[in-house]
């Protein structure tokens, strides 16, 4: 996802000269070529997020939209008030940038593991958040971002699923990916690759499932969600994140707010807390609960129990 | 065009308030009833910087009441921003705003925050309130006024305590490794923080050496001189690829006897009798 957003960056930066690219001092290699054909759009804030993050509001204040760029939790947690205070009590044309979403960083440690990041972006005002499931998603995220004034959040990570193009791309609008009415499965990142080979297992045991990309956790698509729950036989949320505050808390509070109990509801994501447990992506998914085994279980069981309405 | 332009002060029939003294006078007189209409705080960290306020307003600045969003404006940020107050003050007395929405301050359903807020406030480029941002912030506005070829300056005026802040130093580096010329710091010394004396809280000293060791070109002057002021603000001689520090000493709650140097009126609302005083030595 990460060489997707920066090809595609790449392509907007050439076309607009105020769009500019500040990173905290990491992307070796990836953004190399970004910093040699854009030297006056290219920053490295050194290691100092709080400082990017205020350099970038500074030049977004300017006229300028600019991405800052990090790892995992870096970009956001270090300089989460300069976020908050700077970049979206302004309104600035900030883009946070956050390379390594949920276990992508898995060997390196909690320090590296973003799994709260949903949650607590998503509680800011004025701040749009997105996570895309897959090459596609991004790299139309990464144009759809550029071209829309104020504060992101873009949170991309190294899995990905298959793309799927047909379905057209649109901040806000949740991108049904598989049609199906027995359940709904709702996921954003690439753990949508473990979500989409669930849907292919419950099609051949005659289980339909729809499945959304809920690529934009906020603004939230009310509508696709109350559609799910209506119509649907149930919805099962799936992120590579606590299950505290993210797409699964937002997607309940949508269908509670709206009147529009799910007949049945189930959440996945992480309920374990920090892991001290290291491994790669797909191994901590599944310590955790969280691939595709793992969900095809709490569908298959979800399908059979009695509907809560 | 500026009403406000440097080459203009002091020459011909100006009005009162561009006299930077006058100005100073009028803005200590107006937060020292704001805080104590609003029974708020900070008193004292708005009359350490009123005369900084007042020559950057009525001397320095370039910028245009009648056109606040004017492209080509200096672009001036209050970093200690819990000393809102005195910028309302001097941009109200600037013509930004009428006077009369100075009593709003700090009550029920005003825009006039005790923090200084941009929202709604014509003149207000940055909302700070949380110390250790106006600085980063700046930093970006300059290094992209420099990209752009602009010439409009940056200004930050920043506390002392403040300057515990690692985000501060963070901007500094940033500032002086990319040579921006373009902008100037000033921190307002008046050597007392929140519960005590810098000193005795976190001490800066050597102060002016540790911006210079940090590549940035420093004067020191009297926060309450105006010919001093001027002089640390001049652009004249300046290095171009050195941003600036003005390291302004000044007095906590300058103007008013028994709130200078003290901890305590960095707190304490004028009420009641010391209040009448205040106003009585501010004339």
């Amino acid at each position: 996802m990460r060489d997707a957003f920066v090809a595609r960056l790449t392509e907007l930066a050439r076309k607009d000269r105020r769009l500019m690219l500040v990173t905290g001092d990491l992307g070796f290699g990836v953004l190399t070529n970004f910093a040699k054909e854009f030297p006056q759009q290219f920053l490295n804030a050194g290691v100092s997020e709080q400082n990017m993050t205020l350099l970038a509001t500074g030049l977004a204040l300017g006229g300028r939209t600019v991405f800052t760029y990090s790892i995992a939790n870096f970009p956001i947690l270090r300089p989460l008030e300069m976020i908050r205070n700077d970049a979206c009590y302004h309104d600035a044309d900030v883009k946070v940038v956050g390379i390594g979403g949920g276990f992508s960083y898995g060997a390196l440690g909690i320090s590296h593991h973003a799994t709260e990041d949903i949650s607590i972006l998503r509680s800011l005002p004025n701040m749009t958040v997105v996570v895309p499931c897959d090459l596609f998603e991004t790299q139309e995220a990464t144009t759809a971002l550029a071209r829309s004034p104020g504060t992101a959040y873009l949170r991309l990570d190294k899995s990905k699923a298959e793309p799927t193009e047909d379905v057209p791309f649109e901040l806000g609008k949740a991108r049904v990916l598989r049609q199906g009415a027995d359940l709904t499965l709702v996921a954003c990142g690439g753990i949508m690759e473990e979500v989409l080979a669930v849907h292919e297992t419950l099609k051949s045991e005659g289980i339909l499932t729809r499945v959304l990309s809920m690529h934009t956790v906020k603004p939230i698509d009310r509508a696709a969600i109350v559609d799910a729950a209506n119509n649907t036989g149930g919805i099962v949320t799936v992120e590579e994140h606590t299950v505290d505050g993210g797409l699964g808390s937002a997607v309940a509070e949508v269908c509670l707010d709206e009147g529009s109990v799910p007949k049945r509801f189930a959440r996945i994501g992480l309920r374990a807390g920090f892991s001290s447990t290291v491994g790669s992506q797909k191994y901590l998914r599944q310590v955790y609960g969280l691939d595709y085994p793992a969900i095809l279980d709490v569908c298959r069981r979800l399908v059979r129990s009695k509907a809560i309405r | 065009m500026s009403r406000f332009r440097a080459e203009l002060n002091g020459q011909g029939e100006l009005p009162a308030h561009w006299n930077t003294e006058e100005l100073a006078a009028r803005i200590r007189r107006d937060v020292v009833q704001m805080t104590h209409d609003g029974n708020s705080s900070h008193v004292g960290s708005c009359l350490s910087m009123a005369d900084a306020a007042a020559v950057l307003y009525g001397h320095v600045l370039r910028v245009d009441p009648d056109n606040p969003e004017w492209e080509d404006r200096d672009r001036f940020v209050l970093s200690k921003g819990h000393a809102g107050a005195c910028v309302y003050a001097a941009l109200a007395e600037s013509g930004f705003f009428p006077l009369s929405k100075l009593k709003t301050h700090y009550q029920d359903g005003s825009d006039l925050s005790g923090h200084v807020s941009h929202k709604g406030i014509p003149g207000v480029e940055v909302s700070t309130g949380s110390l250790g941002h106006g600085l980063g912030i700046g930093t970006g506005l300059a290094y992209g006024a420099a990209l752009d070829g602009h010439e409009w300056r940056t200004y930050v005026l920043m506390s002392d305590g403040e300057c515990d802040e690692g985000s501060v130093w963070e901007a500094a580096l940033f500032a002086a490794h990319h040579g921006l010329g373009n902008l100037t710091a000033i921190v307002d010394y008046n050597k007392i923080q929140s519960l005590a004396r810098v000193d005795d809280t976190i001490r800066l000293e050597p102060f002016a050496d540790k911006w210079s060791s940090f590549g940035w070109d420093v004067v020191e002057v009297d926060g309450h001189d105006h010919t001093d002021l001027k002089r640390g603000l001049c652009w004249d001689g300046r290095s171009p690829d050195r941003p600036r520090v003005v390291i302004a000493h000044t007095v906590k709650g300058k103007g008013v006897s028994f709130m200078e140097d003290t901890v305590l009126w960095h707190y304490r609302s004028p009420q009641g009798d010391e209040f009448d005083a205040a106003m009585e030595e501010l004339g």
